[in-house]
């Protein structure tokens, strides 16, 4: 009866997360929930609070408040039994840098007592061609693979993947969302984070837009993207003066027009509801000039801006 | 849609992802950590290089005898004694400070193998080093005219496990704590220091009254003086045992109170 209720409930499902960083509040009350079979992407700009909800729901991290539940465990107590259920591709990869690629593989398949074959995930992510190349030797790209395929070798019922196609080239980058389709396919739970809009639409299922460490917009992909278009189509970003200094205000909101132009959006200044307008201008100009090397040029649907709530009701 | 989603939901429930045992687990662990740094050419040269270099050079030098004792024995008890805190200290500090860097302990507690099973195959990996160790250097040893007894080599053992906890304990202790670029500086320092002026290289007697006590208090004091008593016929002190013990609890407490998974 509790195997019954546990394969029909949400994978994952998070109430209320609080969780601050000395004075920095990562996550302010968000909640989302993950369905079995599906791809929910969790979508926001660097900072937003993504990977800090992922580490709470592998048990890495502690919420302050709130309660996260996963495949109706408690991660933070979780198990070798549930652990083996749950794959996890964390952002910087946390890949032994002395060791091969293949070592790693089939270290990895070695902790599970069911595992994928090694020589063929090798061979679908194309990690057989540097298998024996040390990790430390291997490029951003490369160690994503590897990364995603051990999250994955231990056939899990829930896999979380943090920035999984970042660094990819596009050949590689369409192999893992074919894969990535494949698990939610066969059953899989996936639950991404990404700042690509390219990852969200034709991979996703579900989209939770998060922003200040708290979910902004939640439902399917077109719902979402359509909350961020005007009547006549036109993506709509918002941003608030509210709290900005007066001095500067004008200076900013000239900029952010003019970047938002420059990404053929509309712009709304909002008295509230919304982040202010150097924090969307800086999102913006983070997307044109990424600091980090890898990710994609992306479109402004990608920067997520806070939509006020009215617009996301 | 949803009701593919529901079949193959249902197919997945036949099935659920088990770990394997735990003991296969610890071993893959123990196996990867121990390939990885005998296949490090940095590791290897600090696990068997630098010790060799001891034995060579007291079994030559007229240093750190004890009067009575055949040269090659208090040469080999100091060899093993810097073989023992080259791994488990120096070894295990940086390769855990570079795990802890790279997030690879962060990823191995979301595993079945989790934090416990990380520890324990660490410690299973440093315990195998250790024996190709006394391998490689007692053959060395023997060459050089060593000729060991079984009760003194029999009596190391439970030596050489409290050192290899109270080194170890040290080792995660400067890993967990420090920042990756301070480990390697300081447990590169740490393990020169303790060799050369630590009571290992030379036997707490042979220095100034006033630092001989404060050597005997040092872990490199307690398990140098120990395994000469093993190895060398050395006088064996009740002193040294509590020393070398309560370095193993209190390094052992302190990482659990002080050790940091993460970077950050």
């Amino acid at each position: 009866m509790v195997r019954a209720m546990d394969h029909h409930s949400p994978a994952l499902v998070a109430d209320d997360l609080t969780l601050s960083y000395g004075s920095v509040r990562a996550l302010d009350g968000l909640s989302l929930t993950a369905e079995r079979g599906a791809v929910t992407a969790l979508l926001g700009s660097n900072g937003a609070g993504k990977t800090t909800a992922i580490s709470c729901a592998t048990g890495l991290l502690r919420p302050d408040a709130g309660t996260v539940r996963v495949l109706g465990a408690d991660p933070w107590r979780s198990s070798p039994e549930h652990r083996a259920r749950v794959g996890v591709m964390i952002q910087d990869g946390g890949l032994a840098s002395g060791a091969s690629a293949m070592q790693l593989l089939r270290y990895g398949a070695s902790l599970h007592a069911d595992p994928l074959d090694v020589v063929e995930v090798a061979e679908h992510l194309g990690i057989d061609t540097f298998g024996r190349t040390l990790v430390r030797r291997l490029s951003g790209g490369q160690r994503q693979r590897l990364a995603l395929a051990l999250a994955i070798i231990g056939r899990p019922d829930l896999v979380f993947l943090d920035e999984p196609t970042a660094g990819m080239d596009p050949s590689i980058r369409r192999r893992v969302r074919e894969l990535i389709r494949g698990l939610a396919r066969t059953g899989t739970a996936v639950v991404l984070t990404t700042h690509l809009m390219d990852d969200v639409v034709g991979l996703a299922d579900a989209v939770r837009v998060i922003s200040h460490g708290r979910v902004l917009a939640s439902g399917s992909v077109q719902d979402v993207i359509s909350s961020h278009r005007s009547a006549d189509g036109a993506l709509v970003l918002q941003a608030t003066a509210t709290g900005v200094d007066p001095r500067v205000a004008p200076a900013l909101e000239a900029d952010l027009r003019a970047a938002a132009a420059r990404h053929g959006a509309q712009l709304e200044i909002t008295s509230g509801g919304a982040a202010d307008l150097e924090s969307v201008l800086l999102d913006l100009m983070d997307q044109e000039h990424p600091s980090a090397p890898g990710p994609d040029p992306v479109g402004p649907a990608a920067s997520v801006t806070a939509p006020s709530e009215q617009e996301l009701r | 849609m949803t009701a593919t989603r529901d079949r193959s939901t249902e197919a997945r429930s036949e099935r659920t992802p088990r770990p394997a045992p735990a003991l296969r687990r610890i071993l893959a662990h123990a196996g990867l950590e121990t390939r990885v740094l005998l296949s490090n050419g940095e590791q290897l040269t600090v696990a068997v290089a630098l010790p060799a270099m001891v034995l060579i050079g007291l079994w030559l030098l007229p240093l750190g005898r004890l009067e009575g004792v055949a040269a090659v024995d208090t040469a080999v008890a100091a060899t093993f004694a810097t073989a023992l805190i080259s791994t488990s200290f120096t070894s295990q500090a940086i390769l855990t400070g570079f795990d802890r860097r790279n997030g690879v302990l962060r990823w191995v507690a979301t595993t079945p193998l989790g934090r416990s099973g990380y520890l324990a195959g660490k410690i299973l990996a440093t315990l195998t080093t250790h024996v190709l160790q006394v391998v490689v250097l007692g053959l060395i040893a023997l060459i050089i005219g060593w000729r060991p007894e079984l009760l003194g080599l029999a009596a190391m053992v439970p030596v050489w496990l409290i050192g290899t906890v109270a080194f170890g304990a040290l080792g995660m202790l400067v890993a967990g704590t420090l920042r990756t670029e301070a480990v390697l500086a300081v447990s590169n320092l740490l393990f020169v220091l303790m060799v050369a002026a630590g009571g290992v290289a030379f036997p707490a007697s042979t220095y100034p009254r006033i630092l001989s006590g404060l050597v005997d208090l040092l872990p490199s004091g307690a398990l140098g003086e120990l395994l000469r008593a093993c190895l060398a016929s050395g006088s064996f002190s009740i002193g040294s045992v509590v020393v070398l013990l309560a370095w193993a609890v209190g390094g052992t407490l302190a990482v659990i109170r002080w050790f940091r998974w993460t970077d950050s």
